[in-house]
């Protein structure tokens, strides 16, 4: 529906009738049940697991599973225009709805028809998540440096290595894991594979203790000799960074609309109390101070969602997406932590206590600096996409 | 059974109300508009009644182009299909309620299910003057609904309690807000929503002369909350409550 819309209309930022239906409701999922419990998840860590069943009856999950593998067809923009207010209500829950696009990304992006067949539909048809494996304890931003290694063994491959920061881990059904070939040949050797959970050799770790984004559960998963039939792997051998960049691709423009709303939930709390607190005799959102602060809070978000917005469309539109993904990624994420910061600075004392809602915005806020791409991954990424142009 | 319910498009209540500079209605400018929370209620019992007792539910809405938004939320709901009454500039009560008087007699449905009112004019007259002009039984307010065959059986919050009423079909019944919990539009609902067919029909196509019979003329705001006062004991209150606020 949005490849048509631009093709009639170079550059447009309205809506159709249907994205604003799906934005309602995200919006009303997100105020009626998302917002109201994320205090306690916050407080206690607990999973939000009944939160992430109803997203999944409504279709908030897996928005990018195709039609023809039962799911809506959504395309890049609805996802962005939805994930925006789901995480105006909860960036870590946002996160948790998030995760399964993320696994089943290289599946849609780069797996085979049967592959597709098998795996995509049983998540429309029942509550299951997925978790993607990419980052280990020593490779972080260095994807190709990773060490969870691949070897193969007639019909199979034997996994082994760990697996860190992997969202929804606890409670995933099925992984989408990356692992090497051949360590010296680093990201020539990389391939992707579908494990489901049950395969024997595989340990979930202790969750992490995290200082925002408490709701999404993040734990390390452990690998000893597991056994993949080599029916489960995505793409060539040798394809799993492209794979990975890809998904990434993808992605990004995901997680930028989630700071966007994070940014948004930020700036509404900061101009109502602004408007409600008197000093001086007078509300504080009289002073220019407050003020200032208040219209940057909005240009830059309004910036941000720009951004992602146009990452989405060139998604949808086929065109390469890297650079536009990373400028939205990072301004995006920037931006929100920005926002987020300057809202505690409008609450004064009071936003730094636990009893308001901001100072969990901006803990929240300082993972999305970190995830999917540092905000100096972004940097490198847009330097060299420049750059080799010239 | 076959059910028509109506999807009435009007500003969204949570919205902060600002009129108009020459004080002749709301200022509309910007304003979100949503599906009249009764007429949800409406929606929700018609999807319900046709889960049990199978049927068709039709999404009425009558006004600008704009309405079919509505219709399309009450198709994303889950019903199947909708009839836009493509009317511009005021409506009355009573002009809506000829309206739907024809279209009633066009798609013959067993069950007329409306809002209790609109929550914009809170009028709550368009019900109880369609069943008139058919000369059917109506229950309004109702806040439990029951199909047996060709009865209805109705329960409704009148002052002070309940009121049980059997009515023949076809039947009109108006919605209360504890009749149900209107349920989200999901997203395949969304999707599926858009190949739903609405027809398009007119007042004139109709033969419903809609020149009102109700003219707003004004509207004003209420006056602003004067600031509380504290009190320093019961005695004082007790006697403020007498001699200020007259409640005692």
């Amino acid at each position: 529906m949005t490849t048509a819309t631009h093709a009639s209309n170079p550059i447009g930022f309205s809506l159709t009738d249907e994205q604003k239906q799906l934005q309602e409701t995200a919006r009303k999922f997100a105020a009626e049940v998302i917002r109201p419990v994320a205090p306690h998840h916050d407080r206690t860590e607990e999973f939000p697991e009944k939160v992430l069943r109803k997203a999944h009856e409504l279709g908030l999950i897996n928005l990018i599973i195709p039609e023809q593998y039962g799911g809506l067809g959504l395309s890049a923009v609805d996802g962005v225009v939805m994930t925006e207010e789901a995480a105006w209500g909860c960036a870590g829950m946002a996160t948790s709805i998030m995760a399964n696009d993320l696994a089943l990304s290289p599946i849609v992006l780069d797996a085979s028809e049967e592959q597709k067949e098998e795996w995509l539909p049983k998540f429309t048809k029942e509550y299951r998540l997925a978790s993607f494996c990419l980052s280990e304890p020593g490779a972080g931003s260095d994807v190709a440096g990773m060490t969870t290694t691949a070897r193969r063994d007639g019909d199979y491959y034997i996994l082994n290595g760990a697996k860190q920061w992997i969202t929804n881990a606890t409670y995933a059904d099925q992984f989408t894991v990356f692992a090497t070939l051949d360590k010296s040949q680093r990201h020539k050797a990389l391939a992707a594979f579908i494990v489901p959970r049950d395969t024997p050799g595989i340990t979930v770790g202790k969750p992490e203790d995290k200082m925002g984004q408490r709701a999404s559960n993040t734990a390390p998963v452990i690998f000893e000799d597991v056994k993949v039939p080599v029916r489960n792997r995505i793409g060539e051998e040798g394809q799993g960074f492209m794979i990975a960049m890809r998904t990434l691709d993808k992605s990004r423009p995901m997680v930028a609309a989630l700071c966007v709303g994070l940014a948004r939930a930020a700036m509404e709390y900061a101009m109502d109390y602004a408007n409600e607190r008197k000093q001086f005799n007078q509300p504080i959102a009289n002073f220019q101070a407050i003020q200032f602060l208040i219209a940057n809070m909005a240009m830059k978000t309004e910036a941000s969602r720009l951004l992602t917005w146009q990452a989405a469309w060139a998604l949808d539109a086929g065109i390469r997406s890297t650079l536009y993904s990373s400028y939205a990624k990072s301004f995006a994420a920037d931006t929100c932590m920005e926002v987020t910061t300057d809202a505690v600075q409008v609450y004064g004392g009071y936003g730094y206590t636990k009893e308001y809602p901001v100072e969990k915005l901006m803990r929240d806020a300082k993972l999305m600096q970190i995830y999917e791409g540092t905000a100096q991954v972004q940097r490198m990424v847009i330097a060299r996409e420049l750059l080799s142009k010239r | 059974m076959k059910i028509l319910v109506t999807a009435k498009r009007l500003m969204d209540p949570e919205t902060k109300i600002k009129l108009k500079k020459d004080n002749s209605g709301v200022d509309l400018e910007g304003v979100k508009f949503v599906v009249n929370p009764f007429d949800e209620n409406a929606i929700e019992e018609a999807l319900r009644l046709k889960e049990k007792h199978g049927g068709e539910v039709v999404v009425v809405s009558i006004g600008k182009p704009e309405v079919v938004e509505q219709i399309r939320t009450g198709l994303a709901m889950g019903g199947d299909r909708g009839i836009h009454v493509n009317a511009d500039g005021e409506i009355d009560s009573d002009a809506v309620a000829r309206i739907l008087a024809k279209l009633v007699e066009e798609e013959k449905p067993d069950l007329v299910l409306m809002g209790k009112q609109a929550v914009d004019d809170d009028s709550s007259q368009a019900g109880q003057l369609l069943a008139e002009y058919l000369g059917w039984g109506q229950a309004c307010f109702a806040s439990k609904v029951e199909v047996n065959g060709t009865t209805a059986t109705v329960t409704r919050e009148v002052d002070g309690g309940l009121e049980t009423l059997e009515l023949q079909l076809p039947a009109l019944v108006t919605a209360d807000l504890r009749l149900n919990e209107p349920r989200y539009a999901s997203l395949p609902g969304i999707m599926k929503a858009k190949k739903k067919e609405v027809k398009e029909v007119t007042p004139a196509s109709l033969g419903v002369d809609v020149a009102p019979k109700v003219k707003v003329t004004g509207v004003t705001v209420p006056p602003a909350r004067s600031a509380g006062k504290k009190v320093e004991s019961v005695q004082e209150l007790v006697q403020m409550l007498k001699t200020e606020a007259k409640v005692l």
